[in-house]
């Protein structure tokens, strides 16, 4: 059994073999090495991620940010990270032992298991699940509950409070993300990731479907904790949220989960919307992939840092009805649309068939149609959003005017 | 018997965790203990799930039970904790309903073995055959007019119509 | 491979776990639990026949996927329910829910 070249699990497994180990034996082994590349890749990354947010907020606010430790600072973290670790472990009075250990631990578990089903290249990738988006959804749920127990187990009041309304918070915001992700499921006809990445090589879901795509990054800001959405984790209101009985380590923790949390959403946004590995000389360098995927990572997340740094917080309550009431509508109507038109364009004719699918000129008139009723969609809805705050607008000055009659009528001085 | 391959040992695993996170549901005293033992035991069911090719269903549980009921009871025990938690955890007749778990499990196991029994499990050792209906087949069957749609189409009635009632229930009268 | 039988064990056992919760436990929460308990048991049960015996028919998922479209909307209800009647008696004890009593 000679080696081939499929992936790396593959080649060593047949090396092992050849060698002289048993094939069960060499076949975990091969799966374990991978194992091990699929987590250690993101927990190498996040130390760029976090020193990169930590330069472009720095740069917006005019100040330089890190530059002491390491050439421009990059070693910034690696100094973080020394710190948090020779911190003491502490675990307050009275919180749940247990629980309380486990948190972190399962919050940065949900984050990590995400990464083992993103297709890097057109032959890499952790396990091509059959049903990888519903996984990386439900993946995603579980951290909800991380910070749940970490609320609950910190025997904190207002650490309680916190993880309250961030639960509320990100579970309600998981709605309109999940009709968002319909949309290019029904376009690509598949759950799998690999196979929504390859039914984009003829034309990127972010033009056949733009407000899905725009409703699905916004809910990654919602359920991220990103600004304008970052009440999650207000440093500045009250008190840090749900991990303020954390220090050390289990803090470093959340932190790091938080930071992968967010280049993962963007990482889902660039494999379902903008292509994922695909991209010039693909098919003959494989890894180039990699590469491709990274840099269409980087601009929906440097889109992110600079939002961060830019725009102001909203209230839970404003949080809340803008959800409910604006993102859920829009997306349950943008299923309905798409799917009716998918639908018509098949009858239709124009709908690329399966030889062709890969071919741009195929793809085109299927993709303008979604794109121009999207477009009409999006009119629409931005024409009642506008009406709706003309009316309301209206409302606050008949009633800003109804108090200044009545103040005139009480206090007769009033009236001059 | 049973030869000691991955899928085995997985099994072992799984169910080891199903039906130890049951018990710690039905005996412990402090309820976001027992949320946490429900939590494990829905996730050994969801691995149960994929080991009987089943795997939109997995992470179905994993998205709606654990995502979402489990921390809905979470809610509901931190919002009904009363001052005094030191009754018992049984009340009077737990002995009886001990008896009748136990009845119900024996009848269940004498229902489940005694077709097997004596033949070494040959007629329902292995799957029928390994060719199963995928999610495709699933989503399909779902929608056909000639299979589930109707029962589909009224999952989706009670659906909004149990969304409605529990925000109606629970609201505040103001 | 596993025989059908250690499935269907497994579902039973977890049954009757949810049995006895539902009957002695005095908290309406707790008794919830174990109702979801039951139901999950259910489609462990559903799903190890539909695997085993008609794994070509989509009888057994379908019925699957209503089981749990059920569960959910059966555990809204009643944690809707539990907390309006904690906030009416202060109490989710099920023995002091008893105005209807004779």
């Amino acid at each position: 059994m000679e080696a081939q070249c499929i992936n790396i699990i593959e080649t060593m497994a047949s090396c092992l073999v050849r060698g002289g180990t048993d094939p069960g034996l060499a076949q975990f082994l091969s799966i374990a090495l991978g194992v091990l590349v699929v987590t250690l890749l993101p927990l190498i990354l996040v130390i760029i991620f976090i020193w990169l947010e930590r330069k472009i907020a720095a740069r917006v606010q005019d100040r330089i940010g890190p530059n002491r430790v390491g050439p421009f600072g990059l070693l910034q973290n690696v100094a973080d990270a020394v710190k948090l670790i020779i911190k003491e472990d502490i675990t307050p009075a009275g919180a749940d032992r247990l629980i309380y250990n486990a948190a972190p631990v399962i919050a940065i578990l949900s984050v990590i298991l995400v990464w083992g089903v993103i297709p890097y290249s057109p032959i890499h990738i952790g396990a091509d699940l059959g049903i990888g988006v519903v996984y990386v959804v439900a993946v995603g749920s579980v951290g909800t509950l991380a910070i749940m127990m970490a609320g609950w187990s910190s025997n904190n009041k207002y650490a309680l409070l916190g993880a309250f309304r961030v639960v509320a918070a990100l579970v309600s915001y998981e709605v309109p993300m999940i009709l968002a992700l319909l949309v290019p499921l029904m376009i690509a006809g598949t759950m799998s990731m690999q196979g929504i990445v390859e039914a984009q090589q003829g034309m990127w879901f972010i033009v056949s479907a733009p407000i899905a795509a725009l409703v699905f990054y916004i809910s990654n800001l919602a359920e991220t904790g990103r600004a304008p959405f970052d009440l999650i984790e207000a440093e500045s209101e009250l008190v840090a949220g749900y991990n303020i009985e954390y220090s050390g380590m289990k803090f470093g923790l959340f932190m790091a989960s938080e930071f992968l949390h967010s280049f993962t959403a963007n990482l889902l946004f660039a494999v379902i919307f903008l292509g994922g590995w695909s991209g010039p000389f693909v098919q003959q360098v494989p890894a180039l992939g990699f590469v491709w995927l990274m840099a269409k990572t980087a601009v929906p997340y440097l889109f992110t840092l600079i939002l961060r740094a830019t725009i102001p917080r909203v209230r839970i309550d404003q949080m809340m009805a803008f959800n409910w009431k604006f993102l859920v509508p829009v997306a349950l109507v943008n299923v309905l649309l798409v799917a009716l038109i998918l639908k018509v364009v098949q009858e239709l004719g124009l709908s690329p068939s399966p030889e062709n699918a890969t071919d741009f000129v195929a793809n085109v008139p299927q993709a303008l149609i979604l794109l121009v009723a999207n477009l009409i969609m999006g009119v629409i809805v931005l024409n009642m959003l506008r009406n709706q705050g003309r009316r309301e607008r209206m409302a606050d000055q008949a009633r800003m005017l109804r108090t200044v009659e009545q103040d005139k009528q009480i206090v007769p001085s009033a009236a001059r | 018997m049973l030869e000691l391959n991955a899928q085995t040992i997985v099994f072992f695993i799984f169910s080891l965790l199903t039906l130890g996170g049951a018990l710690g549901v039905v005996t412990n005293r402090n309820l976001i203990h027992g949320a946490i033992y429900l939590i494990i035991s829905l996730f050994g069911g969801a691995g149960l799930f994929v080991l009987l090719s089943a795997p939109f269903f997995a992470a179905v549980q994993v998205l709606v039970y654990i995502g979402a009921i489990a921390i809905l009871i979470i809610f509901a025990v931190m919002l009904t904790r009363s001052m005094t938690q030191l009754r018992e955890v049984f009340n009077r007749q737990w002995w009886a309903s001990a008896l009748v778990g136990l009845l119900l499990f024996g009848l269940m196991l004498v229902g489940v073995i005694l077709p097997v029994w004596g033949t070494g499990g040959s007629n329902a050792d292995s799957p029928v055959s390994e060719l199963t209906a995928t999610t495709q087949d699933l989503g399909v069957a779902l929608v056909d007019g000639n299979q589930y749609v109707l029962p589909f189409e009224v999952a989706s009635l009670l659906l909004t119509a149990a969304m409605i009632g529990a925000i109606v229930i629970a609201r505040e009268d103001d | 491979m596993i025989p059908l039988w250690m499935y269907l064990v497994v579902a039973a056992a977890m049954f009757c776990i949810g049995v006895y919760g539902v009957l002695a436990r005095r908290n309406a929460v707790a008794i919830l639990m174990s109702v979801e308990l039951m139901l999950s048991a259910v489609n462990i049960n559903l799903i190890a026949f539909w695997r085993y015996v008609t794994p070509q028919n989509m009888s057994g998922q379908a019925f699957t996927a209503f089981v749990f479209v059920v569960a959910a909307a059966e555990a809204a209800v009643g944690l809707a329910i539990v907390i309006s009647i904690y906030r009416s008696r202060r109490s989710v004890i099920v023995n002091d829910v008893n105005v209807l009593r004779g």
